[in-house]
């Protein structure tokens, strides 16, 4: 086992080295100037000299990708151009913000879509089905900015139930967990867990069916188990599958959602990430890209390991 | 945390030593801005972060009036008492400062500070040279070529050559404290979490990208400028959605630019909608290279005729002024120009015909656009009905639909450049609040890029001749009559496709009292005040 975390943890490297490669690269192909978000639009071209003399981004691309990876390896993720401040502490701060957001959207949304789910599919066919089925196309297919500005009117605007944007009566600076403040996470957590919640029960529901039509089923329903044993049977061979399935989710929903979090002035990932492309604020893009990728294979290999252990015919050679 | 509560403490204490009427309230305002502008002085984020972090917490030694609501803005002292050019060698300023200012760090602000001020913008060299600062601001001086303090309540300036406009110049920059960039170890990232500058609100609280906190600055120099609120919060809402359902639920009590199609259940729901004139304006800036079919004044006419400006104030619930000239109705500089902009379809046909096209043979050209942006309004139905309103006067259009930040590069590369994909004209919003943004920018023909943001390469020597007269007559009086001479000029030869100016419309809750809003980008938060 050790040696296997081991061998995973050094791949790890030259997918990190590729993903910076990768993101630094397409974040300075795209079209828009870097100094669009510091510069007056009548800037004139020796002011634009000037400026990007004293950014460094006068120098050739590969030195200044050199630059970057050399920071970057010492945790300094440079300096955000709009804003003067650290990058790395910008993206931790932001990044803490959405943790809480995912974390209650994942609780919320992987319960009850993996409830749906073993409803749905083990009364394949039945009303249950189809009702726990429209539930979870609906989840899928439901465009979730929308979604959050209804919730807001129908919540904030008419009941005036619940705040409708922001993290918190003096920003997520202060942040405790009481009422006062959880009650800005309800709308965004609630918008955000319905794509999990539709994936998860429809994945559970499709396991489920697949599961219960094989034959050691039938075995075992021959041997004259009951039904609650069969069904926890069923619940242990649907486990692993799920568990890669919400590892996935639970990546996405980490990443924040530019959408959502716009919607909701919600100051996590997903905002920095729609300021940083709008401002063309290359450093801050470049390393909220990196951190959320870094997340993407932290997670990745933390559910295989959690798979292996859930279930050892999962061999990892 | 304890920043904070000691600057409530010294303006609570102060206010109760100073036995003022108590302040009145919170203002909370919802900004359109999607991050908090810079806090060091020279803000960022255009026009919005001047008027939230720029003139409300800092000075400039030339100010804009924004006392009154009636008519157009001009400058008015700040922190130089008053100034003047010498009288033999017009490219010397001298500024004579305003005497007992202080920072809100309680240092005083002097000749040294203006000097020190200027370095921090164009002295690469000096200590506290701020690259972000430096951005914005240097660009706004252009004239500048030397400065020294002559004694401690006097500055003299030098420009590169006489230029009359100049005091629009300085009016843009902002003066931070020397004294306390000092105290927090010589770093604009301390100074930008515990700012200090001279104006009438400081900077209590500082959450990067969520909320900005002020309160008032009791010992404000001017003591009609005092706030009267006890707290002013900035948030950025950059959704309109977001914003009207933050003001809606009471989260916030004004916001900036609501969505125009929000604006009526607004008012329904009780909240105050208040618009204004503003030098901004709405056009088509046409190019004038060889071969464009706007080198010919007849279409250039045709076309300002064709388009129906009370359609699109309709298209827009109203929120628009119709365009009868560069600058709005009524603005000191507008003048009296001969060409009338009117909806006359049959005069612009009439116009066409002589310019050799109809029916059978319209101009065809392509005009770029983009889909969203700063000031831009609501571009794309706009663009549209302009387009089918060109349609009638034969004059078919294509649209190259380009993204915001593409635009301004297309913009500042010039109509001759690639980029510009041999489009003959551009949708592109102005701020002109003053000669040079105004006027002089767009069409002196040394400023044809890449030295400056003549787009479409115009180029007459009598216009030229003109913007000389201007930086080289001193006396205002005079100075506005040349003013008004180029503007009935811009008018007359329909140098632009003119259409609308924006109303700049604010929504603020019914509990707002006491705000004037002024013809100008920038506004005084001072006499605002919550009703109980």
């Amino acid at each position: 086992m050790l040696q296997y975390l081991l061998r995973r943890f050094v791949y790890a490297i030259p997918i990190a080295l590729g993903v910076s490669v990768v993101c630094f690269a397409l974040v300075h192909i795209s079209p828009g100037d870097p100094l669009a978000s510091v510069l007056p639009p009548d800037a004139s071209l020796e002011m634009q000299q000037i400026m990007r003399q004293v950014y460094g981004f006068d120098r050739p691309l590969p030195v200044q990708f050199g630059f970057w990876l050399w920071r970057a390896l010492a945790g300094d993720l440079g300096v955000s151009i709009a804003t003067g401040r650290p990058v790395a502490g910008e993206v931790w701060h932001a990044f803490g913000n959405t943790f809480m957001l995912a974390a209650l959207a994942a609780a919320f949304g992987f319960s009850a879509g993996a409830l749906l789910g073993l409803v749905a599919g083990y009364w394949r066919g039945g009303w249950i089905d189809r009702l726990a089925s429209t539930l979870s196309i609906a989840g899928i297919s439901v465009p979730h900015y929308w979604l959050g500005m209804v919730l807001a009117i129908v919540f904030s605007v008419q009941l005036n139930w619940l705040p409708a944007t922001g993290a918190g009566p003096g920003g997520s600076a202060d942040w405790t967990w009481d009422w006062a403040h959880v009650r800005f996470l309800v709308l965004p957590a609630l918008t955000m867990s319905v794509i999990p919640l539709g994936i998860v029960a429809r994945s559970v529901r499709a396991l489920v069916g697949d599961i219960l039509s094989q034959e050691f089923v039938d075995a075992l329903r021959a041997k004259g188990l009951p039904e609650s044993g069969i069904f926890l049977h069923i619940l242990k061979n649907a486990a692993p599958t799920s568990l890669a399935v919400m590892g996935l989710q639970l990546g996405y929903l980490l990443g924040g959602s530019i959408l959502i979090e716009t919607v909701f002035a919600w100051p996590g990932t997903g905002f920095l990430l729609g300021n940083a492309i709008l401002q063309r604020d290359l450093p801050l893009l470049q390393g909220t890209i990196l951190v959320l990728a870094m997340f993407f294979v932290v997670l990745n290999l933390l559910v295989d390991v959690a798979q292996t252990w859930l279930d050892p015919r999962i061999k990892r050679a | 945390m304890e920043f904070r509560k000691l600057v409530i403490a010294a303006a609570a204490g102060t206010l109760l030593l100073a036995g003022q009427a108590a302040a009145q309230g919170t203002l909370r305002i919802g900004m359109t801005a999607s991050d908090i502008p810079l806090t060091t002085g020279q803000t960022d984020q255009g026009g919005e972060g001047m008027r939230f972090l720029g003139y409300t917490a800092y000075d400039a030694l030339i100010n804009w009036d924004l006392s009154s609501a009636e008519k157009a803005s001009d400058l008015v002292p700040g922190l130089a008492s008053e100034w003047k050019v010498d009288a033999a060698d017009k490219t010397k300023w001298v500024f004579k400062l305003r005497p007992g200012v202080k920072f809100h760090d309680g240092s005083a602000f002097d000749a040294a500070a203006v000097v020190w001020n200027l370095e921090k913008l164009l002295n690469q060299q000096a200590p506290q040279f701020d690259p972000r600062q430096s951005a914005q601001g240097r660009s706004r001086i252009p004239a500048v070529a030397s400065y020294r303090a002559i004694d401690p309540s006097t500055v003299e300036i030098t420009t590169k050559s006489p230029d009359a406009t100049f005091p629009y110049q300085i009016a843009w920059i902002m003066m931070s404290s020397p004294a306390q960039w000092e105290k927090v170890g010589k770093n604009w990232d301390a100074f930008a979490k515990t700012p200090a500058g001279t104006g009438p609100w400081k900077i209590a609280n500082f959450v990067p990208r969520e909320r900005v906190e002020l309160v008032p600055n009791p010992e404000y120099w001017d003591k009609k400028r005092v706030p009267k609120l006890e707290r002013l919060v900035l948030v950025p809402l950059p959704e309109a959605s977001a914003r009207t359902a933050a003001l809606r639920s009471g989260q916030v009590d004004w916001i900036e630019a609501p969505a125009p199609d929000a604006i009526d259940s607004l008012k329904k729901a009780g909240m105050q909608i208040v618009t204004n004139a503003y030098p901004h304006n709405w056009t088509w800036h046409l190019s004038r290279v060889d071969g464009s079919p706007w080198n010919d004044v007849r279409v250039r006419k045709a076309a300002n005729l064709a388009v129906d400006r009370e359609g699109i104030k309709e298209l827009l619930g109203g929120m628009a002024i119709p365009a009868q000239g560069f600058f709005p109705p009524g603005h000191q500089w507008a003048g009296k120009p001969a060409f009338k902009l009117r909806h006359d379809v049959a005069e612009a046909k009439k116009l066409m015909t002589e310019a050799g096209f109809g029916p059978n043979k319209p101009l065809e050209t392509k005009i770029l656009i983009a889909p969203s942006g700063s000031g831009q309004m609501q571009p794309l139905p706009m663009n549209e009905f302009v387009q089918q309103n060109l349609a009638d006067a034969w004059i078919k259009i294509t649209f190259e639909v380009v993204d915001w930040n593409t635009l301004i590069n297309i913009w500042r590369a010039g109509a001759k450049h690639e980029s510009s994909r041999g489009a003959t004209g551009m949708n592109y919003t102005y701020f002109i609040q003053d000669p040079f943004t105004g006027l002089i920018r767009h069409l002196q023909s040394s400023l044809q890029p890449p030295a400056g943001t003549n787009w479409g390469y115009y180029s007459d020597p009598e216009m030229d001749g003109l913007f000389d007269k201007v930086r080289n007559t001193f006396d205002a009086a005079e100075q506005t009559k040349v003013l008004q001479k180029i503007h009935e000029k811009y008018v007359d030869e329909a140098l632009f496709l003119m259409v609308t100016h924006d109303v700049n419309p604010r929504a603020m809750s019914p509990k707002v009292k006491g705000f004037v809003q002024a013809q100008n980008w920038f506004q005084d938060f001072s006499p605002v005040f919550m009703a109980k």
